[in-house]
């Protein structure tokens, strides 16, 4: 039983994540993990790759505090949530969240739960590289809709 | 004193990551606000952006919230991370 959060300029490994995740553990029947990637084409614009930023002290919290909300909501064995900082390129994976769970909606719900409050709340943002310059990523409209069927 | 941060996109419309101004200046978020507006009106149609949003000691904030020695506020864009 574990409940962790990283933020890191490294790359992570996600057989690594999921052996952490069920490490030691004979309860967890269901494992559900997401992988966000830096993807070719964005609000049309090709992307060839990416700088993120964060709040250093407050990121930490907020990812902690979503992590609180979800585990006080969903009957959960573990989770993990990785997200890299600094300077990405087209293919690197961003973000990792990782839950276990007894039975598989908790482990479901809950992934998606903290996917949709890590892109509304958690102080991170995107520069895209494109071939007309750097862009500021806006927020999407979708997400805050995402977040708030919760 | 009272740190102030600005992040991101603000930072560069801003070209400024950060400032201190004496306590003793401001009482609120709010006031803090019309400071910087005051003293900086090139920075006014940045830092009244209807999105952005705003940190005290790194929680989530609203402006009405007192200010004293020692606290970091942060304005920064909405957020887009993931």
């Amino acid at each position: 039983m574990s409940f962790s959060i990283a933020i890191q300029a490294d790359d992570f490994d996600v057989g690594a994540e999921y052996a952490r995740l069920i490490e030691h553990d004979k309860r967890a029947g269901a494992v559900v993990f997401f992988v966000g990637r830096v993807r070719e084409m964005n609000q049309s614009r090709v992307v060839s790759g990416l700088s993120l930023e964060h709040y250093p002290g407050m990121t930490e919290r907020v990812l902690e505090q979503i992590m609180e909300s979800a585990r006080a909501r969903w009957e959960l064995i573990s989770a993990r949530i990785v997200h890299r900082v600094g300077a990405l390129h087209l293919s690197d994976q961003i973000v990792f969240v990782g839950v276990t769970s007894q039975h598989r909606e908790h482990a479901f719900q809950a992934a998606e739960f903290l996917m949709d409050f890590l892109k509304t709340q958690a102080p991170f943002w995107k520069k895209e590289i494109t071939e007309q310059g750097e862009v500021w990523v806006d927020e999407h409209q979708k997400d805050k809709n995402a977040s708030e069927r919760w | 004193m009272i740190r102030v941060v600005f992040l991101a996109q603000l930072r560069e419309q801003l070209g400024c990551a950060g400032i201190e101004i004496d306590s003793t200046e401001v009482s609120s978020i709010s006031e803090l606000k019309q400071y910087l507006l005051e003293r900086y009106p090139e920075w006014s149609e940045f830092l009244e952006q209807k999105k952005l949003l705003i940190a005290l000691n790194h929680e989530y904030a609203r402006s009405d919230l007192p200010l004293v020695s020692g606290d970091e506020v942060a304005f920064f864009p909405p957020v887009t991370g993931g």
